[in-house]
């Protein structure tokens, strides 16, 4: 079993996103980067995979940050065997157009007989990268996926739908994947084994010869949602904000 | 190319979705605008009975045990067909469990541009302008497509069901394409196991978020519920967590409440949390970040710290 895991570092949204001066893009300077957190739950699903059978998993990605070796180094702490990357200079902002080609033509030499992927990235404005690697690899693709098994070569999955309805599917192997959660929490990584896989671990540069990588969108502007309306914000301490609350709440005959 | 839309109606255990009106009414608009037609796509078996209720150009039913529940791979084929077959200005599928599977397949499929996560849609002149809510809904995106084309993925709740619903004229068709040797096998539905309490009957509910930073806070944010009489649900990385049953999971991939409360404790926003609260009566929101996308939601809001709020809350309410 050869596991593929195709990630990517997108933007933290715990901190405020800016954005650039012309308004058509984040500042990328001014945002710290991390996993995705969908990413994060591939990476363990295939690790869970792994573990249930026999296998390596490999992760990949492009490294648009300069900061792409730290997530790599924490993958094979958290169970990875090996971990790669597209060779070449990106800049942040890559388009999910950009990311698939490029990975593609790295994974499909890899010849997969699974390739695992978060479900969506907070910055997938141009599609999600899972349905564009299954359709540039002519792989079939499910996604909002929430369990994955496999049984020679066949992967039962299942697919989650709203209010809790979900979908069993089987799906011949080779695939792709995208999930939405591992069927357990992802792992945690040693601080202390993740430095020292720093120093001692080998990251594959991968070439490839992709340059078509538009994604045929002009962006007009990126902007702060405009919204129809705001909260009325409670002034004051927590003690005035819970007694305000306490207000609403009565008057309405809510308590 | 022509001017013409064709929308991707969507069905889960046998019912017409409302996202499928959604966009069958945004559709017409745009048709009007751009001078061209309107066609629905209703794939399924046995659909054919609600094929009637959309106000379309025309509705095209096509029936086959093939397509009786949503398999990625048979509705890629066949609606990758029918996008090479009429070449549409506009293909508008449900940014949806199945439609986030499909949209960007058939984007790449038929060399098309591809939007995700769209709220707003607009013809002005000749040109499509969409926005899309990206980065958890604390950015808008402004985009055309270079060619005029695209396939695109429109969020639920974004336009009016009403626009969408009519009499417009059925055509059944067999399949394009065939539908054999497929790589994916629908096998079941798995409904959620009963047991828990029913978070959509309950007038107040207390919902916790990322915020509450861990499972040991979780006893307090019960604590509150108890204290008002209300349940405690949560978001959803409070359920892949493990802090939370998943019969307590609001939004999008979880269920839609209409509580008369909806208490939020350190809970972003985001797009797909939204989806299942956005109409409740009253919304309060805690969250430390003034930027929070929550905020142009709720009705009321307060940026204090939500542990700070809950102690004051359970004495006040002794
Ligand atoms: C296909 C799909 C389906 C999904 N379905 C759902 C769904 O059904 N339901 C759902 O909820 N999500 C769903 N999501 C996930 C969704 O995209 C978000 O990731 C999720 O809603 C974020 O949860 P959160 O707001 O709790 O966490 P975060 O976005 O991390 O927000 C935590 C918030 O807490 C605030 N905070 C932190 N500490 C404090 C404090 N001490 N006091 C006050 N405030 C504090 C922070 O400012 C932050 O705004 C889905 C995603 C996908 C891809
Ligand atoms: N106790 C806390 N106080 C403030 N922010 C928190 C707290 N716990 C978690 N967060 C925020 O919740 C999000 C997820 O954090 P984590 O659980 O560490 O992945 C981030 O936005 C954190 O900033």
């Amino acid at each position: 079993m050869k596991i593929v895991v195709a990630i990517k570092q997108v933007p933290s949204l715990a901190d405020e996103v800016e954005l650039n001066a012309e308004g058509t893009n984040l500042d990328f300077d001014a945002v710290d980067f991390v996993l995705n957190e969908w990413d994060e739950q591939a990476i363990e699903q295939a690790v869970l995979v792994k573990e249930a059978g026999s296998g390596a998993v490999t992760v990949i990605g492009v490294d648009a940050t300069g900061e792409l070796d730290g997530v790599l180094h924490t993958a094979l702490a958290k169970g990875a065997d090996a971990v790669a990357k597209v060779a070449g200079e990106f800049e942040p902002g890559l388009t999910s157009h950009a990311q698939a080609r490029l990975l593609s033509s790295a994974i499909i030499d890899m010849a997969p007989d699974l390739v695992l992927t978060g479900v969506q990235a907070p910055d997938d404005l141009d599609g999600q990268l899972g349905p564009m690697l299954a359709a540039l690899m002519d792989l079939p693709y499910v996604g909002v996926v929430n369990s994955v098994q496999v049984s020679g070569r066949t992967a039962t999955v299942h697919k989650e739908y709203a209010g809790g309805l979900m979908a069993e599917f089987s799906v011949q192997l080779p695939a792709v994947i995208g999930i939405q959660a591992a069927s357990q929490p992802p792992r945690y990584a040693p601080v202390s084994k993740v430095r020292q896989l720093a120093k001692t671990a080998t990251i594959e540069e991968i070439e490839t010869a992709e340059d078509e990588l538009e994604s045929g969108l002009s962006v007009r502007s990126m902007t702060r949602p405009v919204s129809v309306g705001h909260a009325d914000m409670i002034a004051g301490d927590a003690k005035a904000v819970a007694g305000r609350i306490i207000a609403i709440l009565n008057e309405r005959g809510l308590i | 190319m022509s001017n013409d839309i064709l929308v991707i109606a969507e069905h889960l255990d046998g019912k017409v979705a409302d996202i499928s009106y959604e966009m069958t009414g945004k559709a017409r608009e745009l048709a009007a605008a751009l001078g061209g037609k309107v066609t629905v796509a209703l794939l399924g078996q046995g659909m054919a009975g609600q094929a009637g209720g959309f106000a379309s150009d025309a509705t095209l039913v096509i029936d086959d045990p093939a397509l009786a529940n949503f398999n990625p791979e048979a509705y890629g084929r066949v609606i990758a067909a029918l996008i090479a077959a009429r070449a549409p200005r506009l293909t508008m599928l449900g940014s949806t469990s199945s439609g986030m599977d499909l949209t960007a397949w058939l984007a790449v499929r038929s060399s098309l541009p591809c939007v995700a996560s769209v709220n707003q849609l607009a013809a002005e002149g000749d040109e499509l302008r969409i926005s899309s809510q990206i980065y958890g809904g604390k950015v808008a995106a402004q985009v055309s497509p270079e060619g005029g084309r695209a396939v695109v993925a429109v969020m639920a709740g974004a336009f009016p069901a009403a626009a969408g619903r009519g009499a417009g004229p059925v055509e059944q068709s067999a399949s394009p394409v065939s539908l054999d040797g497929l790589r994916v096998t629908f096998s079941k539905l798995i409904r959620p196991e009963a047991g828990d309490i029913d978070i959509t009957t309950y007038d107040k509910l207390v919902s916790v978020g990322r915020g509450i930073g861990g499972q040991e806070n979780i006893e307090l944010a019960q604590e509150l519920a108890g204290a008002l009489g209300a349940a405690l649900s949560g978001s959803r990385p409070i359920i892949d967590a493990g802090w939370l049953p998943k019969t307590r999971q609001v939004g999008k991939s979880g269920l839609s409440v209409k509580p008369k409360l909806y208490l939020m404790l350190g809970i972003s926003g985001a797009p797909e949390h939204l989806e299942g609260m956005k109409d409740a009566e009253l919304i309060l929101a805690v969250n430390s970040d003034p930027k929070a996308p929550i905020f142009d939601v709720a009705h009321y809001g307060s940026t204090c710290d939500l542990f700070e709020v809950t102690e004051a809350l359970l004495e006040a309410l002794g």
